[in-house]
């Protein structure tokens, strides 16, 4: 596919990456639903999709060891972009859908891309039971009846030359970033609904070139829906999940501006799932390595600090050729962090066009 | 000294312009022609290629149902969620208004990257508007232009989309075509890992990419026939400039010789008439080039309608400028000019320096040149009958053409001097002796002129002996197959049920017409079902049959085939024919079916409906006294509400017929008419090459007595009666040419054999064009003779040589 079509199709999916590109469709909500305050969830609906509001994701990275102790990144990501607040059954069906999957080893990263409409078949998410799939692409429940539908999952997707298949345990419960799930993105309030299950426990099967690799590790899980999540002059962001030694958590993305400095956000997780959420400013991010990705100069190491719980650690890729090279490009891979804390997690960078 | 020598021969033309324009028109003629149907060919060739790559055709397969019935949605989706990359397509045609459209609904989220439309790919279109009811339709200006179905959604102009088709969201075509299940899918080229082989993952039959489409390989015909058209007509262009060029030599050896006293090298002097040469066909060449792609131009759009009539294909009408056809017709072109000095470059490079200048010595050809000509020609027919009997495709037919006429050319002075040789036997006075004795000097002068004569009037006799029986037994042919009176179509098989019940006491007959397009024999065809009547039993225009033929089909125990699908597959009667995977019958009879490209079937309406239950009867032929027939019409459009253009009679779909049959063959009339004319202005120059020799021989006839008008009338009678015989002997080539053309080309080209016939009639229209053709080219050298000052003829016997 080419790549104008699908950032003009993505301009509406409005991930953060490109939304400021397309004459401010990230900022106007045009008959769209627009998250307020204060955020009430309803499980397992809020699982399922969201068709009032213009874009929505289910996304999925995994920080994993192969039996074969080389260390490797997966995702899978499914994406919802509404051309009209409504759904329909059949070829006229408003939604689109996209969905990335990542594989990310020490020395390669594979990447690929599926496209779908809505109102087929071919694409969706159901909430219960819960399935979200794209054509042979699925993210589906394996929770025990009376838990959480996302507590356990089946994952599973497919490249042209590589495919994983993965099963995930929570260890921990939900949990909700910003305002109890509400998240600013912006110092003009453009926000969305953001809450996640960052305490997976994984174990599964990559399959590669060269053959197949039993892997075990951890995964988190990012669900995020809204219609105006960046205000006009944001370029991208910069966002982590990181994994401490004692079993806490950590989110946090800094928002590039072109007008002014950087909005960050972060989210503090106790091991037993309590949060904390900081302010912008309160978290700092400051490139500290440079790596040339396909032409691009990406920041592919990073200071990292939020004094406030004494964080001040330096992020190195496993891979710094993690680059998703799909219709729009961007850095999505494993990384290891050692100064105050030592750990490991996973960084996505977009906009670095 | 090449600068020298080279502009002393220049002077020449300087005072003979007329020769110099004759040199010139004839290489720009015969470039011309030649490269005008070449720029037709590329541009036709283009435009498949253009329609073959859309969606990718050339390079993906396809999954389509055995049957042809759409694929279900659900299959789709099961193959996406199986892993499969398949992109869903839904095409039809859209018919409203009396206009028709080619819809091509692509699903531009799944589709693979061969499949990718510029007009998509160029970022330059509002996908919300595309993917958004009404959606968008993309479309050449050429289609948007031209008649369309109303109530259409907005149109953005693409010159990548195909004539008469536009492409449009799969959501857009769904709610035009009123479908919703998948025409067929695209088969992405590239598979993600671990899946097991796609065909072992459906039911669906998988098709290869086509390459360049049926379409170039049914349409080789046409363009090899308009190839040796356009060689045929560079062939003749090359006779006027040999002749120019002939002359020019001539004239100019005392030139050359006074050159050569003086000491200029032979090597010089070859180079000098080189490069003139070269000069000469460049400047002829870049003329002919415009005048050939003005000609292209102009038969642009008869080309168009004769592909879209003979084969469904469908063309622009425009054409673009290829720098590499014209380097390649420039090519042809001083390739053509070197091929016609040749010999005249060869007598300079022996002519003896100081040896008398003789302009006579080019004229008076040896007996022994006309004898190995007329053993060359012996040998071409020889292998004419070979190519004939032993050859069985269409290039044998066209190679079986070309060495009739070639044959025939060569030995046409030979014939003429045996004819003329005979003639002057009666001659009952001196004048009449010498009449034809002098007529048989100069046949070797006029012989290449002669022979571009015989073979544009065979050519002429040829195609349109073709042309009028094809005419001829297409007209009886429409007769038969359209034997009911009026053809209805209806829009829902709800609205077909009310016709039946309308028509139960108005009409003698409501026949219903059922088809699907489904592959016989491995390439596209049609399957009719044909409801079991007298209509069809007495009048169907069946070729072979067995004696109860239409009692097998009836019963469904046989099918009845179209003699394209019966030549191409070999099939004769009973031979078994397999119509689906499940269903395999015996060949009852074979129909003729002019003017289709592709096989055809017919089964029996019951077995037709068992075999394809899901086709709708929607469309009947309607029996009724003849004289009523006005009447029901008029009575189903008020009556019945069914709109005018559903309704048609007999005589509507006849004149339809007849009209696309007339442009199909209106490309053929107009380069017949070229030739025609081309070979006319080869006559004018070599009688105006001679005139300008012949002095000699004619200032002592003169001199006792003959007034020069009457020598001049005389130039003209011996014209006319030239070209007159060159029609007799090109009669009986012409007619050969026609059979040729019916029995081996059109058999190979079409699939269909046609009887031949004879039009006397457009023979005696030709004759009379082949002489006013003669009368023209002599009436001026006659003219100049009868104004030739008598100094001029006395001057004759002081400068005798």
């Amino acid at each position: 596919m080419n790549v104008r079509l699908f950032l003009s199709v993505l301009s509406l999916l409005a991930g953060p990456v490109h939304a400021q590109g397309f004459a401010g469709l990230g900022t106007q909500a045009d008959g769209f639903a627009v998250p307020g305050r204060p955020a009430v969830f309803d499980f397992p609906a809020d699982h399922g999709p969201h068709p009032d509001y213009r874009i929505e994701w289910w996304y999925l990275t995994a920080t994993l060891d192969g039996a074969d102790g080389a260390e490797y990144g997966v995702q899978w990501t499914l994406f919802r972009s509404a051309l009209a607040p409504e759904t329909a059954v059949g070829w006229d069906a408003p939604q689109l859908w996209m969905g990335h999957a990542g594989l990310t080893t020490p020395d390669a990263h594979f990447s690929a891309e599926r496209l779908a409409r809505g109102g087929i078949g071919q694409a969706g998410v159901t909430a219960a039971p819960f399935e979200a799939w794209i054509d042979d692409w699925a993210m589906t429940s394996a929770a025990e009846p009376g838990a959480d539908a996302l507590s356990a999952l089946d994952l599973a997707a497919r490249g042209p030359d590589f495919s994983y298949d993965l099963s995930l345990a929570a260890q921990g419960p939900l949990i909700f970033h910003g305002e109890a799930g509400y998240s600013v993105k912006s110092s003009e309030g453009q926000a969305s609904y953001y809450y996640s299950q960052p305490f997976y426990s994984v174990t599964g099967t990559l399959t590669l070139p060269g053959g197949t690799v039993p892997v075990t590790g951890t995964a988190w899980l990012d669900r995020e829906w809204s219609s105006q999540p960046l205000s006009d002059t944001q370029d991208g962001w910069d966002w982590f999940s990181l994994q401490f030694a004692d079993g806490s958590r950590m989110m946090g993305f800094g928002l590039r501006d072109r007008a002014g400095a950087v909005y960050t956000s972060a989210t503090w997780i106790a091991p037993d799932g309590s949060t904390i959420s900081y302010p912008d400013g309160a978290l700092r991010l400051t490139p500290v390595a440079r790596t040339d990705v396909d032409g691009r100069d990406i920041p592919t190491g990073w200071r990292v600090e939020l004094p406030e719980q004494g964080l001040d650690i330096t992020t190195t890729p496993v891979n710094a050729h993690s680059w998703m090279d799909v219709s729009f490009a961007y850095w999505e891979g494993p990384i290891r962090f050692s100064g105050s804390h030592q750990g490991r997690g996973y960084l996505e960078m977009t906009g670095y066009d | 000294m090449l600068w020298l020598a080279l502009s002393t021969l220049l002077s020449y033309w300087r005072r003979h312009p007329g020769q110099l324009l004759t040199l010139l028109a004839g290489l720009a003629l015969a470039t011309a022609l030649w490269s005008g149907v070449q720029a037709i060919n590329a541009e036709a060739r283009a435009s498949y290629d253009r329609a073959a790559a859309t969606l990718g055709q050339d390079q993906l397969s396809r999954l389509e149902r055995p049957d042809g019935r759409p694929v279900p949605m659900a299959d789709y989706i099961a193959l996406r969620r199986a892993g499969y990359m398949v992109s869903p397509v839904i095409s039809g045609e859209l018919r409203r208004d009396g206009a028709r459209l080619r819809l091509l609904g692509i699903d531009v989220l799944t589709a693979p990257p061969q499949a990718e439309t510029p007009a998509i790919a160029g970022g330059d279109l509002d996908l919300v508007e595309f993917f958004t009811a009404p959606g968008l339709l993309l479309m050449s200006a050429q289609t948007a232009n031209g008649p369309l179905p109303g109530d259409l959604p907005p149109i953005r102009l693409s010159e990548d989309v195909p004539p008469a088709a536009a492409i449009t969201d799969i959501s857009t075509a769904a709610r035009l075509l009123g479908q919703t299940d998948v025409s067929y899918l695209l088969v992405a080229t590239e598979q993600p890992a671990g899946l097991p082989p796609l065909a072992n993952a459906t039911d669906l039959a998988l098709t290869v990419p086509q390459n360049a489409g049926d379409v170039s390989r049914l349409t080789d015909s046409f363009h090899l026939n308009l190839t040796a058209f356009g060689l045929l007509a560079f062939a003749v262009g090359l006779f006027i400039v040999h002749a120019a060029i002939g002359l020019a030599f001539e004239q100019r050896r005392a030139t050359v010789r006074t050159l050569r006293a003086l000491g200029l090298p032979l090597r010089t002097v070859l180079a000098a008439f080189s490069l003139e040469i070269a000069g000469l066909a460049l400047i002829s060449g870049l003329m002919g080039l415009v005048l050939g792609y003005a000609i292209a131009a102009a038969l642009m759009p008869g080309v168009a309608g004769t592909l879209r009539g003979l084969y469904g294909a469908e063309l622009t009408g425009s054409l673009r400028f290829d720098p590499l056809w014209a380097a390649f017709g420039l090519a042809m072109t001083l390739a053509g000019a070197a091929l016609a000095s040749v010999q005249a470059m060869m007598r300079m490079a022996r002519l003896p320096m100081l040896a008398p200048a003789n302009p006579r010595a080019w004229a008076q050809a040896s007996a022994r040149a006309m004898r190995t000509q007329a053993v060359a020609a012996l040998a071409l027919f020889g292998a004419a009958v070979l190519f004939a009997t032993l050859g069985s495709s269409l290039l044998t037919g066209f190679a079986t053409l070309a060495a009739l006429l070639l044959g025939a050319a060569l030995a046409l002075p030979a014939v003429l001097g045996v004819i003329l040789r005979l003639a002057s036997r009666h001659a009952n006075s001196a004048f009449g002796e010498w009449l034809f004795a002098d007529t048989r000097q100069q046949l070797p002068g006029l012989s290449l002129a002669l022979m571009a004569l015989l073979l544009a009037l065979a050519t002429n006799i040829g195609v349109s002996t073709m042309v009028g029986s094809f005419r001829a037994t297409f007209i009886g042919f429409l007769d038969q197959r359209l034997a009911s009176e009026l053809y209805v179509t209806t829009q829902s098989t709800d609205e077909a049920g009310r016709l039946i019940a309308f028509l139960a006491d108005r009409a003698d007959a409501t026949l219903p017409i059922v088809s699907i397009d489904t592959p016989l024999a491995g390439a596209p065809a049609e399957v009719f079902g044909m409801a079991d009547h007298a209509t069809y039993r007495d009048h169907w225009p069946l070729l072979q049959a067995l004696p109860d033929a239409w009692d097998r089909v009836h019963s469904g125990q046989s099918v009845l085939i179209n003699e394209q699908l019966a030549r191409r597959e070999a099939l004769a009667l009973g031979a078994p024919l397999t119509v689906t995977p499940g269903l395999t019958l015996p060949v009852a009879g074979i129909y003729s079916d002019y003017g289709n490209p592709s096989g055809q079937a017919i089964i029996g309406i019951d077995l037709f409906q068992r075999t394809f239950p899901d086709v709708p009867v929607t469309r009947f032929a309607l029996r009724v006294t003849p004289d009523d027939a006005a009447a029901l019409a008029s009575a189903l459009r008020d009556d019945f509400g069914l709109p005018a253009d559903r309704v048609l009679n007999q005589t509507q779909i006849k004149r339809f017929s007849l009209d696309i049959f007339e442009q199909t063959f209106r490309i053929t009339g107009a380069l017949n008419i070229l030739t025609l004319g081309v070979a006319g202005f080869a006559l004018l120059t070599s009688l105006l090459t001679l005139a300008a020799m012949r002095l000699p021989q004619l200032a002592p006839v003169w001199a006792i007595g003959l007034t020069r008008a009457r020598l001049a009338r005389v130039e003209l009678w011996r014209s006319l009666i030239l070209a007159a015989l060159t029609f007799l002997l090109a009669l009986p080539v012409g007619l050969m040419l026609a059979w040729v053309l019916l029995a081996i080309v059109n058999v190979e080209a079409f699939g269909w054999r046609l009887p031949m016939q004879i039009f006397p009639g457009d023979w005696l229209t030709l004759l009379a064009l082949a002489l006013i053709a003669g009368t023209l080219a002599a009436a001026l050298p006659a003219l100049r003779l009868a104004r030739t000052p008598p100094a001029i003829l006395l001057k004759v016997f002081a400068h005798e040589r």
